[in-house]
């Protein structure tokens, strides 16, 4: 059973063939969902310029590379080592996934309490279809998303955290995929499930990293449910390689009293989007979407958030940082509509990029859609060069000119890094700023001063 | 002990400076010898902060003739981080805010920077630590203010008492202080002062930058030095400034037209 395919996928010849192997296949719900997914990608076709959340980043470059699916060979390339954010992967929690696939002996299960579920999404298919079943694409709204609907249709990877009411998980739990140790341009769909029951409090690190050097896609969509007066710290690193594209879309649904806090850290990828949408739902609802951007060469990065406020007495606060060098682009789009409903909404959206090069760009789209009375909402976005004054002021105290340059960038990005409550992924996150720095010559130990 | 001739801490002779076009400096001569303070007067628009600007090395200004000699050797063209280490120091009029970095580590940072440049080790934490605790007692500076990101949401005085502070901790040998005083109450000025005198050293000279005389009640300069219209206009001793407390700088305008 399963391996009649009734629609081709258009996108990729090739991937047809692979869909009888793809997780849960021997699930009819699942079947139709991914039925109904490939045709209505189908009919929607890549994103273009024409859509208006699409105008400044072009996926031209997708149709034109012959992807192939993965295959387990490609899970078991070799590898020397794993590339841990935190200091010490000791007692956490890890889930490692190369080129796509699991890899079970990095698999580091941590100190878990119970009422805490953590597998990959195949594991969840094969052992609790029916939580899957209520759980997929219940938060991904219309199907208007293509790369959503393109994901749905090929999922192949990702993982599901489940947390029980109440539940407190005081370590981080990492999640790294590995991509580029392919000889072949491989594309991938993780699709990631965490569900926070009421209560409970998790923190989870997605780390996506380019290793070798090979082109890949890497097309992610997450759903998050956070239960009431839940808490969850999502926080990712982007640091894929230079033929890597990357697209990531991101659901949250947030209740009452409950809090998102995400940070997304972008320093490597040829082409990187970040969708994210957060919907307020519940009374008191906060959530704190922040990021910083990196990019040199010709990279291009895309952060697109939806911050939409639901119900009364919702906070959002959203820090955007952007350091583009060479011929770099990058491109941030912040929506935050407040419902007619959501009275005593504080709602605060910041966006500063810093342009290294002439030859670097940015196009920024700071929106605010408002429908209640009572609400208390600001935004803003800023590019500037670095302030020559600044500059001097090193020198003149002998701090090389390189070093100096390196310094003030640090001290830019610091204000978003600041908004990440973990100190541990602070920390990392501030070493991942420190080296991506030209000749970095700064002992990062120094730098974690406050 | 033979002695051979001092050499002189600096030495402008007939410098010219343009900015975007425009001279402002007019063939200025200026000649400070080690371990003296010079105060260097002038009315608003003269050329001060250029003067200060310019020896320590900003970029914008072009020479477009005469020559800074420092120690006997000509500065033109040396980059600011090179000046600074080879001893010049320029406290700043309006100190720029750092976020994200700490007070501490900016010193640590441009202190070691120096000392590479002049081959000496690096310190270490520990060097480090032993030193400002001894600079910042002797200069009756906070902790706190050690550990708070570089002059972000400092009050004027602590600005000023924190570029104090670097100049201890660097250690030139020819400081210049610009507009020290501005933005200062009278109790943070003497503070700001004090700190200075206790920097005096034969060893190190100063060129104290202001345009008002009350600063000069705590710092005591061996010159006053007149600035207007691109040139020292007059030289005189500490009773100078005195003079033109009183005076105001009418007679220069008057000079110059």
């Amino acid at each position: 059973m399963g391996n009649t395919t009734s629609t081709p996928l258009v996108f990729v010849d090739g991937f047809d063939a692979a869909r009888p192997g793809l997780p849960g296949a021997d699930l009819s719900w699942l079947k139709d969902i991914r039925e109904a997914g490939i045709k209505r990608f189908n009919g929607l076709g890549l994103p273009t310029p024409k859509l208006e959340n699409w105008k400044y980043t072009r996926l031209k470059s997708l149709e034109d590379t012959r992807f192939q699916p993965v295959t387990d060979e490609d899970g078991m390339a070799a590898l020397d080592h794993v590339p841990s954010l935190l200091p010490d992967p000791g007692g956490r929690p890890r889930l490692v996934f190369v080129n796509g696939r699991m890899r079970p002996s990095f698999w580091i299960e941590g100190d878990l309490p119970s009422g805490v579920h953590l597998e990959c999404l195949r594991d969840t298919l094969a052992r609790d279809p029916d939580w899957a079943e209520a759980y997929l694409g219940r938060l991904t709204g219309d199907d208007h998303q293509a790369l959503v609907q393109l994901n749905t249709a090929m999922m192949d990877t990702g993982f599901a955290l489940r947390v029980d009411a109440g539940v407190v998980i005081e370590q981080p739990i990492e999640v790294v995929f590995i991509g580029g140790l392919t000889n072949r341009p491989v594309a991938y769909f993780p699709r990631n499930l965490i569900v926070l029951a009421a209560g409970a409090q998790a923190t989870v690190v997605i780390h996506h990293v380019g290793m070798g050097i090979g082109a890949y896609f890497a097309n992610t969509v997450t759903e998050i449910d956070i239960g009431e007066g839940a808490r969850l710290n999502h926080y990712k690193v982007q640091a894929e390689t230079r033929d890597a594209t990357h697209l990531s879309t991101v659901h949250v649904n947030v209740a009452k009293d409950a809090a998102y806090e995400a940070f997304t850290l972008s320093i490597g990828g040829r082409l990187s989007r970040n969708e994210v949408s957060v919907r307020l739902e519940g009374e008191g609802a906060r959530a704190g979407l922040n990021g910083a951007y990196l990019m040199r060469g010709s990279e291009h990065c895309d952060n697109t958030t939806v911050i939409e406020h639901l119900a009364p007495h919702t906070t959002c606060r959203e820090i955007f940082k952007g350091v583009l060098d060479d011929q770099s682009r990058a491109v941030f789009q912040g929506k935050i509509i407040v419902r007619k409903e959501a009275q005593g909404t504080d709602g605060h959206q910041l966006c500063k990029t810093l342009l290294l090069s002439t030859g670097a760009e940015i196009d920024a789209k700071p929106e605010l859609e408002i429908y209640a009375d009572e609400v208390k909402c600001s935004h803003g976005a800023t590019t500037g060069q670095i302030d020559e004054t600044a500059l001097f002021y090193l020198r003149s105290r002998g701090i090389p000119e390189a070093q100096a340059r390196n310094l003030l960038v640090q001290s830019f990005v610091g204000e978003a890094l600041d908004e990440i409550s973990n100190e541990d992924v602070r920390h990392a996150f501030t070493d991942k700023v420190l080296h991506w720095l030209p000749a970095a010559c700064f002992r990062s130990d120094e730098w974690r001063g406050k | 002990m033979s002695k051979k001739k001092a050499k002189k801490m600096l030495e402008i002779k007939n410098l010219h400076v343009s900015v975007d076009g425009t001279e402002i400096l007019k063939g200025l001569d200026l000649s400070v010898n080690p371990g003296e303070m010079h105060a260097i007067m002038g009315p608003n628009g003269s050329g001060k902060s250029t003067l200060s600007h310019v020896i320590a090395g900003r970029d914008g200004y072009e020479i477009t003739g005469g020559r800074i000699i420092f120690q006997g050797e000509d500065l033109t063209g040396m980059a600011p981080e090179v000046r600074a280490a080879k001893g010049i120091f320029l406290a700043f009029q309006y100190p720029v805010e750092i976020p994200g970095v700490a007070n501490t580590t900016f010193l640590k940072e441009a202190l070691n920077a120096i000392r590479r440049f002049k081959g000496e080790g690096e310190l270490d934490a520990m060097q480090f630590v032993k030193m400002m605790r001894a600079k910042t007692k002797e200069l009756g500076i906070s902790d706190d203010m050690l550990k708070r990101a570089v002059n972000v949401g400092f009050s004027g005085g602590e600005k000023k008492r924190n570029e104090v502070l670097q100049m201890a901790v660097l250690n030139p040998t020819l400081a210049i202080l610009d507009e020290t005083d501005s933005g200062l109450d009278i109790d943070a000025l003497k503070i700001v002062a004090e700190g200075v005198n206790k920097l005096r050293s034969p060893q190190r000279s100063m060129l104290i930058i202001t345009h008002y005389q009350r600063l000069l009640d705590y710092i005591v300069p061996d010159k006053v030095h007149v600035l207007a219209h691109g040139k020292i206009q007059r030289t005189g001793g500490k009773e100078l400034a005195l003079e033109l407390e009183e005076k105001g700088y009418a007679e220069f305008d008057e000079a110059a037209a």
